[in-house]
């Protein structure tokens, strides 16, 4: 690490001492002298060739005529015109063409994975595997529709929100506000578990009474579901906000239903294109 | 003149007094309200003690046999407050990071949250544990090496006692949510000006000592401590320029704006780093190595060399922190240029650290204390040459943001600042306390080894970490579309916070290890035990 000369016990100390503390007066270090000498160097050379010092008005802009604004406006521009072939043939297209065009269907299943990343991720999940309130989109149980359409049009104006077009179902609060007794609601609850428990099939009783004449306007006598209405299938066991006694007692007693944002108005039309061909890739139907 | 000084004091803590009354009849808000309780507690606690040291006869400069009367009072207190405040500053940080890896762990309380305990944590180890750390030990070695007492009375105490209240004002203050929100500078208008006196009387008892020493060269450690004093003052001063929406209240509005703000947020923010947590430790490296390892130091040439030019560059290096925002291209050419000069005056410290040892490395094998000091200049070394390296746009275009600056920081942290620091309070406690050595030579040994370990664990899992999280935020597939979303990238840290928080966790029992060391060797207590290296080609050890 030293020189030659780095035998301290050969160099004389500077004669002072401080509580017990002397100092050797050992010449610096060559390497760390030529290292500090380099830096500076470079420094220098840097400066001339890099935007540097600032002047009274401006700065010294440098040799090379770098500009960090114009660096990341080139790389977007790149970007841009990299995609531009794609995302102009993508503006055009019905999704059945984007569908059935090799090319575009793996562009449109790349931006939508990008996009979904981005924009889709924090409610539905990373995997599309959704959470409680948040539907899953990898099965085949679509609210809305399954088909390519249906989900562009959810994606384009999302779910009970403040936009005309949102899509909207209400279920009534039967417990908080009424419409039920608390033992009708019971009753009720327990029909509709029967609906996908499978066995013997549907109870008969007072509950399958209650449903056909309060719950299957929307869910269908069969309890099916309407994906016209956004009223879900309670047939197939896939449940948003939990399948047992507790949770479906609660969504009938006080009924919940989620927020999804319009993203037609916060996304261009081809990255929604782009992300109804990705999400109907995972679970879609027709 | 002494009886000036008294009534001087007097009537400043009298004026405090007032103003907390006023603060607690006055306020706006509750978290001043508390304030204001605890300032006008303080100012009459002094008040008190002001009394009670008038009353008492006034301490001789020089012993009978002409020997200075050293003021070891209050580096005893220092040391104290330094193992107290490093505890709470290392247990808060062990819980925010246990935060990052479960967040059930904040409770869902807003006293309890991340952004309320993480200032909590930085406050603590820097301000609190290296604050106090920095007073007893530039109060000690500026005695020892002039020669002669303290300077002033009172003062010292004010400075020791002022500056625990702000510690408590700033800590209690961000968990009520008072925050100006600047980074290593949240403490709100008020407390920022308490501080500024608590400094200046710091400043005024450094000088006033240097000025009646008794050897006609001031030593490098005092250079290292007065540039610290100083350059701080100067960086406090300017950052917090602040305008109080109230007077009885505790919300401010900084001067600057924007990327003016940005700037000179970093400019503080980076010269914190450069004078508080390394000139100031760079002076009690320079008495401290070469106390314990009884050699001369390496060089004194290299010792003057170094400390000029980090001096003169180190505050310049703020830029760099902002590198590809909106601040111009040429600042950040400037930031990143200086850094990179940095990289040698850093080393100085570095080579006169360890060159030092020449002649006796072998005492490394027995002395862990010393051993503590040597590895913390170690870990200097490497955060110095890792710092500049950081500062390179290229590099920083992958590391800013990331996990990475969180593991360089406490490189320096936890390596070079906790080491140096834990190495002088072992050195420092028998010496104050007057006892004839260290309770334990063998606990020394466990927590050098069980903090290193932990130390280790930190680093590495943060440099994983971070470049993991650097590389996945710039992937890009072949058509231009961004590879993984947050989400992701947060899911990839977790195995990495967990090892984090482990690291954490065996740096604080590290700690607890030398408090009870530390807590023994006050008692006069001494273990016996047999000599440390245990086979008998190393047995001639034993201090």
């Amino acid at each position: 690490m030293v020189g030659s000369s780095g035998r301290p016990d050969e160099t004389p100390t500077t004669g002072h001492e401080w509580d017990g503390i002397t100092e050797f007066n050992n010449p610096l270090p060559r390497w760390w002298l030529w290292t500090f000498y380099a830096t500076v160097l470079w420094a220098v050379a840097y400066w001339i060739a890099m935007p540097a010092w600032p002047l009274v008005e401006g700065y010294t802009r440098g040799l090379l005529g770098y500009s960090q604004r114009a660096v990341v406006a080139g790389q977007v521009a790149d970007r841009d015109a990299m995609q531009a072939r794609y995302v102009e043939r993508i503006a055009a297209a019905s999704l059945e063409e984007i569908a059935a065009d090799p090319e575009l269907l793996s562009f449109a299943l790349a931006g939508g994975r990008s996009a979904y990343a981005v924009n889709c991720s924090q409610c539905h999940g990373s995997g599309a595997e959704g959470a409680v309130g948040y539907p899953n989109l990898n099965d085949d149980d679509w609210l809305w529709g399954g088909s390519l359409e249906a989900i562009a049009y959810t994606i384009r104006h999302g779910v009970r929100n403040e936009s005309d077009e949102s899509r909207y179902s209400e279920m009534p609060a039967y417990g908080r506000d009424g419409f039920l007794e608390p033992e009708q609601i019971v009753a009720v609850v327990r029909y509709v578990l029967s609906l996908s428990a499978g066995g013997d099939g549907p109870v008969a009783g007072e509950g399958a009474d209650i449903f056909a004449e309060q719950c299957s306007i929307c869910h269908g006598e069969d309890g099916r579901g309407s994906v016209d209405l956004g009223a879900p299938n309670l047939t197939d066991a896939i449940w948003l906000f939990g399948g047992d006694y507790e949770s479906v007692l609660a969504q009938v007693q006080n009924s919940r239903g989620g927020v999804m944002p319009a993203w037609g108005e916060r996304l261009p039309p081809e990255t929604i294109k782009q992300l109804a061909i990705y999400v109907h890739a995972l679970g879609g139907g027709t | 003149m002494r009886v000036a000084a008294n009534c001087l004091w007097l009537g400043l803590f009298g004026a405090g007094g007032l103003y907390g009354l006023l603060m607690v009849q006055r306020a706006v808000d509750l978290g001043f309200l508390l304030h204001g309780i605890l300032f006008l507690a303080f100012c009459l606690a002094a008040v008190a003690l002001t009394v009670r040291l008038a009353l008492s006869p006034p301490p001789a400069r020089a012993l009978p046999d002409d020997r200075p009367h050293y003021n070891d009072a209050i580096v005893r207190a220092g040391v104290i407050a330094s193992t107290f405040w490093g505890l709470i500053g290392f247990a808060a940080g062990l819980w925010i990071a246990l935060q990052l890896a479960f967040p059930a762990l904040n409770f869902d309380l807003p006293w309890t949250n991340f952004g309320r305990l993480r200032p909590v944590h930085t406050s603590a180890v820097i301000f609190a544990f290296g604050g106090n750390v920095l007073i007893a030990t530039s109060f000690h070695v500026v005695q020892r090496t002039c020669r002669t007492r303290l300077a002033g009375h009172v003062a010292p105490w004010f400075v020791f006692w002022g500056y625990q209240l702000f510690i408590v004002l700033a800590a209690s203050g961000y968990v009520l949510g008072i925050t100006q929100s600047k980074e290593y500078a949240e403490p709100e208008w008020y407390v920022d000006l308490w501080l500024t006196l608590v400094w200046v009387a710091y400043l005024l008892v450094f000088m006033a000592t240097l000025a009646r020493r008794r050897e006609p060269h001031i030593y490098v450690a005092n250079w290292f401590f007065l540039a610290f004093i100083v350059t701080v003052a100067m960086l406090h001063l300017v950052n917090n320029a602040a305008l109080p929406v109230s007077f009885f209240g505790s919300k401010s509005y900084i001067a600057w704006a924007g990327v003016q703000d940005a700037l000179t947020q970093w400019w503080y923010g980076h010269n914190a780093v450069g004078f508080f947590l390394t000139a100031g430790f760079l002076g009690i490296m320079y008495y401290f190595i070469p106390k314990q390892a009884e050699r001369p130091v390496y060089s004194y040439r290299l010792s003057i060399v170094h400390f000029w030019a980090l001096i003169f560059l180190y505050i310049w290096a703020g830029p760099h922190h902002l590198h590809y925002t909106a601040l111009p291209d040429w600042a950040q050419t400037l930031g990143m240029t200086f850094s990179v000069m940095l990289w040698m005056p850093s080393w100085g410290g570095m080579i006169n650290g360890l060159m030092t040892l020449s002649g006796a490395w072998d005492k490394l094998r027995t002395d862990p204390v010393l051993r503590m000091l040597v590895v913390s200049v170690a870990f200097y070394g490497m955060s110095t040459f890792e710092g500049p390296l950081m500062s390179i746009k290229a590099v920083n275009a992958l590391s800013h943001y990331t996990d990475w600056t969180v593991g360089h920081v406490h490189s320096g942290a936890l390596g070079w600042v906790g080491f140096v620091s834990f190495g002088a309070l072992y050195v420092l406690a028998p010496v104050v306390w007057r006892r004839e050595r260290l309770y334990s030579q063998r606990l020394v040994e466990w927590h050098f080894w069980i903090s290193s370990i932990g130390i280790v664990l930190y680093i590495t899992a943060m440099w994983v970490s971070g470049i993991m999280q650097g590389l996945m935020w710039r992937a890009y597939d072949s058509l231009g579309f961004l590879e993984y979303s947050f989400v992701e990238t947060v899911e990839a840290m977790h195995p990495f916070y967990v090892i984090r928080a482990l690291g954490g966790a065996l740096f604080v029992a590290g700690a607890l290890i030398m408090a009870y060391n530390l807590w023994r060797t006050t008692r006069g207590d001494i273990r016996e035990s047999e000599p440390l290296a245990g086979s008998p080609a190393m047995a001639p050890a034993a201090a």
